[in-house]
């Protein structure tokens, strides 16, 4: 199963850094959803694209997860030669991984 | 109980100005609010003001005073904004013309400086955090530097009888939470408060965002009528819960979800979210949807803020070059691939020598690259090629190359495109709060 089929996500972008959100649309899933997605495999994920750190941050209450990659966005908005300059696009790729 | 209803009327600064009017003619709002800085817009509004004095605030002011002062001012609702970028007192003066243009009167607009703080930041020659080095080791040429300021200082000039506020860089949480302060009281130490207020702020700071924007994904998330999204309100109490809604029949929707997109919208670790006013703790909030787009909101609560404003640093880093051109059809692919390999050759040849380069296959690996983007095979490609130099010559160098690709490239190639343009590049640091000093002045119409 595709991420994409239990969990919504928005990517927002802070300098160099992305934090993807990654939320079950049912709250039941959150645990499912917790287990699967690591820090370690979201970083490997993003290998050719985050240079850094991933950071996973929990929010039960609200059955989601909050990852902050570090070094992901090529310099940041203003800098990087990627045409999506916001890294806009990532939580996209994310929901593409399978569980 | 006491409740006010703020609206937010932008997101960022060229957002659409017809749900801003929906807002303050069919909202019943107490405030309507306009959240326009970037971190990039204000050292772009600095390097603006360099040239024309008059200028370096949004560009879109005056189309926005001009469709909702009239409104504004007939119904009371107050206006509070960062339009001001680079330059609000020459905001304040061209929303003070605009307003008798429009023959309004007894209107009392509010001017909130103090953000820029280029001079102590050079001077006293600050560490920048992601380069690691000081401003003078960095060898950079410094455009710009302003400081997140607070909420006070914007509810201050309310209290004051502002009905229109105009700041440069408030952060945009404070933005909102100014209005609370000063409607309900709130000191600037009643930390949960604060939190509350600024979790409320943070949700709405987006406009469009928590409606529905930014979230449509057909079939899984089908949201109505986009094409007249409206803007976000939230009910607020004076215990800081609130419930965020939209004018009835605008479109979009306000769900349980679009909110909880939006509170983790470009935020780090939930417990701990700065603002210059607060250290805000999202972890505890909880949403509940309490009738068709209404969503209460509650459980956030707040941490003594922290002894430093961040501050936004904008330097000159070089040019950026580009250059694209699109193949389609049988065997594009390929063909696209010899586009870019005749491209890098050509680097080698003319001895031009980047800082840095990326050559893109837009509709293949262009967004996320080869890994991720395996087995994708589209009909029709864009061959792009972008780096950074030093120098605006060899960036030029770039696009030129790709437009050659016409009559010396692969067969079929079509509608080059080629572009250079400055890096104005960002950078932060941290500032002795205590050292920054904000200003308010005030114009009457």
């Amino acid at each position: 199963m595709k991420l994409r089929e239990i969990a919504h996500s928005r990517t927002g972008d802070k300098g160099n850094i992305s934090n993807i959100s990654v939320i079950a649309y049912d709250i039941d899933d959150y645990e499912t959803i917790k287990k699967s997605i690591t820090a370690e495999k979201v970083k490997m994920y993003f290998a050719d694209i985050v240079k850094g750190e991933v950071i996973r941050y929990e929010l039960p209450n609200l059955g989601a997860l909050n990852f902050v990659m570090h070094s992901a966005l090529g310099g940041g908005v203003t800098r990087t030669l990627s045409h999506d300059m916001h890294g806009k696009g990532l939580s996209a790729a994310l929901m593409n991984m399978d569980i | 109980m006491k409740k006010i209803r703020i609206g937010c009327g932008a997101g960022y600064g060229g957002d659409r100005i017809e749900p801003a009017v929906e807002l303050a003619q069919k909202g019943d709002i107490d405030y309507l609010i306009f959240e326009c800085l970037a971190e990039r817009t204000i050292a772009i509004g600095q390097k603006q003001k360099k040239q024309n004095p008059q200028s370096g605030f949004n560009e879109f002011l005056a189309a926005r005073m001009k469709a909702v002062l009239p409104i504004c001012a007939e119904k009371k609702i107050k206006i509070v904004t960062n339009m001001g970028s680079a330059n609000p007192k020459a905001a304040a003066e061209l929303t003070r013309d605009i307003a008798k243009e429009l023959g309004l009167s007894h209107l009392k607009i509010a001017i909130v400086e103090g953000d820029d703080v280029y001079d102590i930041v050079v001077n006293n020659d600050l560490k920048l955090d992601e380069m690691g080095t000081t401003i003078s080791l960095s060898g950079k040429n410094i455009i710009s530097a302003n400081a997140y300021l607070g909420a006070e200082a914007l509810a201050k000039a309310l209290e004051n009888g502002a009905d229109i506020v105009i700041a440069g860089r408030a952060a945009d949480p404070s933005l909102f939470l100014s209005t609370m302060m000063f409607e309900f009281g709130w000191q600037n130490d009643d930390w949960d408060k604060l939190g509350k207020g600024t979790a409320i702020g943070h949700l709405l700071e987006c406009a469009g965002q928590i409606t529905g924007g930014y979230f449509a994904d057909p079939k899984y998330r089908d949201v109505p009528n986009l094409a007249k999204l409206g803007f976000p309100i939230a009910e607020v109490t004076q215990e800081g819960d609130a419930v965020i809604t939209k004018v009835l029949d605008a479109g979009g929707y306000v769900t349980v979800d679009t909110c909880k997109q939006q509170l983790l919208y470009e935020i780090h670790k939930p417990d701990s979210y700065i603002t210059p006013d607060v250290v805000a703790d999202f972890s505890g909030i909880t949403f509940k949807q309490i009738g068709k787009d209404c969503v209460e909101v509650s459980g956030a609560s707040g941490k003594p803020r922290t002894s430093t404003l961040k501050v936004s640093v904008g330097y000159s880093d070089g040019f950026i070059g580009e250059g694209e051109m699109s193949y389609a059809g049988p065997g594009a692919v390929e063909r696209a691939k010899l586009a870019l390999d005749i491209v890098k050759e050509r680097l080698n040849i003319c001895h031009i020598l980047p800082q840095e380069i990326r050559f893109d296959l837009i509709g293949i690996n262009s967004l996320h690259g080869e890994r991720l983007s395996k087995d994708s095979a589209p009909y029709e490609v864009r061959a792009r090629v972008a780096a950074r130099f030093a120098s605006k010559n060899e960036a030029t160098f770039i696009g030129n190359e790709v437009e050659t690709l016409y009559t010396n490239g692969p067969a079929g190639g079509g509608g080059a495109f080629k572009s250079v343009k400055e890096v104005v590049a960002m950078d932060s640091t941290l500032l002795d709060r205590n050292l920054v000093k904000t200003n308010i002045s005030y114009l009457e119409v």
